[in-house]
């Protein structure tokens, strides 16, 4: 028998955002992995994540890259020869508590970066205001012919890092915590600051799985929904960063009962990652090379078209 | 969705007879839009009139019990709609050529406990690989005499109709009806008041296969869309939903589920099934490291999007903490306790955290609203007894520093403010030692 035609018909379209070096985020016009009304052909991107300081990085994940995490570049490298679509560069070692990296030395290394791979790069910062802002601005005037991502802007701090992004034509992510309406709220922000909405990314926080998953889906697909209504202020490309997950107990902790907490974490990273390109993520930071392969090959089978 | 009173006027005779002890129609059709009256009190509905209120007001989605298990019953497509009703079920097979209670020990072995929260596996599928009826019957009596939960029959119709006489009672799940044998598995199902499984991997013809089911008396049926990938699962479980609940389509108005194998894909299949309406995943086999992140993932995405989870109020030791550990206290919201949790953990310090019931609510929003004073604060450690197992100094979360006055005159011990944010703490442990 005949059955209903359940394809919706949605006014709006993701944005199409170039992310340089030839890479190209967004262009959805249907939910995730819906080819017959998502014509949005674009895979969803994976970035691989690499920090230039390991004091705060898990022993467990540094265990995976066989020593190359120490070198932030053959890191780089090693996730290009695994696939990953991005590179995304922590500066952790610019925090002045650890008092190694000076902003041009943090400058040296993403040209280091950019000239060891040729994928698009996003920036992150150690987390310290005082110093990203100071470290964004160096980047920005030192890497001219080379679009990045700086990450990030929030409500309180949004100013410096989109002059950055302004002078230097970078993208920059707006970041927004768990909440549709301030999503678009920082979307606003930064356009009326003056960032072209082309030269925008959405971070609306990735929960973990097991930590709050729950109000990240559906914050995402709340996004989503409206985008493709038509709310042009949430019409922006998402990304999503899974590594949260390597912060829950549950999937970290040394416990026989629970099976071998490589594999757990794998899995974490990996169901994390896959709820939120479910729910509407265009790009994923992922940290484990195990999930990222993983996640990689689901997204390549997912695609539309 | 229930009808309006103008809704239900439209199908009643209009004659106002009174028969129905209401001065007029409009009058009955209000008490029935108020649920205060029954369609059949009126004598003179016509049967049309009766299929086409049961059509409106029967729920989208049947919800197919299998012993304790209820699996459908959803009336949304996204769960910040409404909460999603009945969480997905996970199966793992018994093959009939196994050693059964060695693998029903390591079936109930698959058990952990997150967050207050038991989860285990909630069905067995016994299946026949052996071929041979003899061996599949003593399978499934050996399955009887140690699951009392409830369990999935996995075979052709042939060997089905024998072994169902000893299993009936239980009410099992029949896994499945294919084109080529409906027949027969819906004739055993109607005869057994059995739960059916359908499926076909065309979706007009597993519409099809639902209709004969439906035709013949067979209700309680769940849809097996035969999906061999995520891209099969999350399309076709998607038409099946949206049919169901857009559009009414009656013939997809049932729960649907996976059958996958084990290892990786299996459970990236699972993933998937859990988050796109998927009511039973039946695996070959499933490991505990795989089973915990997907046990947690269900309970993710089953929560009720209106109330945040809340853990219980109480004292959790982090380590091992001793008579001097320092004691954190925070709100009950989930997202807070884990996150403080797992940033205490980092530290590889031992502490005390203490759990206030704030009804579910964050720090800050507590504090405003009231449910996370001093007084109230103060209660919670003197209730617990972590004053008189530790002299430790007590840290106020760094959002409330207000309280610290207050509080420390309440306990009468010192206090110290934390960290605004909850990332900080590793290091301000450290600098606290
Ligand atoms: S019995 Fe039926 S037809 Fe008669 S008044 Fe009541 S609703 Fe109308």
């Amino acid at each position: 028998m005949k059955i209903p035609e359940t394809d919706e018909k949605y006014q709006g379209k993701i944005n199409e955002t170039d992310l340089g070096r030839g890479y190209v985020a967004g262009g959805a016009d249907g939910m995730p992995f819906l080819s017959s009304e998502n014509t949005g052909k674009r895979r969803v991107m994976i970035a691989g994540e690499v920090v230039d300081d390991l004091s705060d990085y898990p022993e467990l994940a540094a265990a995976m890259f066989d020593g190359r995490q120490r070198d932030p570049v053959e890191w780089a490298r090693m996730w290009m020869s695994l696939g990953m679509d991005m590179i995304c560069l922590r500066l952790k070692g610019t925090d002045p508590d650890k008092g190694k990296r000076t902003p041009k030395e943090a400058a040296d290394l993403v040209k280091n970066v950019i000239d060891a791979v040729p994928l698009p790069v996003i920036v992150f910062g150690c987390g310290t205001p005082d110093t990203d802002r100071e470290v964004m601005r160096e980047i920005s005037a030192a890497v001219k012919d080379t679009r990045l991502i700086l990450a990030k802007a929030d409500e309180d701090d949004y100013k410096t890092i989109s002059s950055a992004a302004i002078a230097g034509g970078h993208n920059v992510i707006a970041f927004s915590n768990l909440d549709v309406n301030l999503a678009k709220q920082m979307n606003i922000i930064l356009t009326d600051f003056g960032v072209d909405r082309n030269n925008v990314l959405m971070d609306p926080l990735m929960a973990p799985l097991g930590m709050g998953l729950d109000y990240s889906y559906s914050v995402n697909e709340r996004i989503r929904l409206a985008a493709l209504s038509g709310d042009k202020m949430l019409q922006i490309p998402m990304i999503c960063d899974a590594t949260g997950a390597w912060d829950v107990g549950d999937a970290v902790s040394d416990d026989d009962g629970l099976g071998s907490a490589v594999s757990r974490v794998t899995w974490w990273e990996t169901i994390t990652a896959m709820a939120a390109m479910t729910s509407g993520a265009d790009i994923i930071i992922m940290r484990g090379p195990a999930a990222a392969d993983m996640v990689l090959g689901y997204a390549e089978e997912l695609r539309c078209g | 969705m229930m009808p309006t009173a103008i809704e239900f006027f439209k199908l009643l005779p209009k004659t106002n007879c009174k028969d129905c002890g209401q001065p007029t129609c409009l009058a009955f059709a209000m008490l029935l839009a108020n649920q205060k009256a029954k369609m059949d009190d009126c004598p003179h509905v016509s049967r049309e009139s009766k299929d086409a209120m049961e059509s409106t007001t029967a729920p989208p989605v049947r919800t197919v019990a299998v012993g304790n298990v209820n699996m459908g019953g959803e009336t949304v497509l996204h769960r910040h709609e409404r909460r999603f009703i009945n969480p997905t079920a996970y199966a793992v097979t018994i093959s009939d050529r196994c050693d059964i209670p060695e693998r029903i020990d390591a079936v109930k072995k698959l058990s952990f406990e997150r967050v207050g929260t038991v989860f285990d596996v909630d069905m067995v599928s016994v299946r026949c690989d052996s071929g041979d009826a003899g061996v599949f019957i003593k399978a499934v009596n050996a399955v009887m005499g140690s699951w009392d939960r409830p369990f999935i029959l996995e075979c052709g119709a042939g060997i089905l109709k024998e072994v169902i006489k000893e299993a009936a009672h239980r009410r099992p799940l029949l896994y499945c009806a294919v084109h080529e044998n409906a027949g027969e598995m819906i004739a055993i199902a109607k005869d057994n008041s059995c739960p059916l499984v359908l499926r076909d991997t065309d979706m007009e013809r597993l519409a099809d296969l639902a209709a004969a089911a439906a035709a013949a008396g067979v209700n309680d049926i769940v849809l097996d869309t035969g999906s061999a990938n995520l891209k099969e699962c999350i399309e076709r479980h998607t038409v099946v939903r949206r049919s169901a609940i857009r559009k009414r389509f009656k013939q997809f108005g049932y729960p649907l589920m996976n059958r996958v194998g084990s290892g990786e894909y299996a459970v990236a299949m699972a993933v998937m099934s859990t988050m796109k309406y998927g009511s039973l995943v039946i695996f070959d086999d499933l490991k505990n490291y795989e089973a915990l992140p997907l046990f947690t993932l269900r309970q993710n995405i089953y929560t009720d999007p209106q109330v945040p989870i809340q853990v219980k109020q109480g004292l959790y030791p982090i380590g091992e903490p001793d008579g001097h550990s320092p004691i954190f206290f925070t709100t009950n919201f989930s997202l807070t306790y884990f996150t403080v949790r797992a940033d205490i953990e980092k530290s590889k310090i031992p502490v005390w955290l203490q759990i206030v019931d704030t009804e579910g609510l964050s720090v800050l929003t507590a504090y405003s609203a009231g449910k996370f004073s001093a007084e109230h604060v103060a209660e919670s450690l003197n209730a617990s007894g972590v004053l008189t197992r530790s002299d430790g100094i007590v840290v106020i979360p760094g959002l409330v520093a207000r309280m610290s006055a207050k509080l420390h005159e309440l306990l009468g011990r010192d206090v110290i403010i934390g960290t605004t944010e909850s990332r900080d703490i590793p290091k301000f442990l450290r600098e606290l030692k």
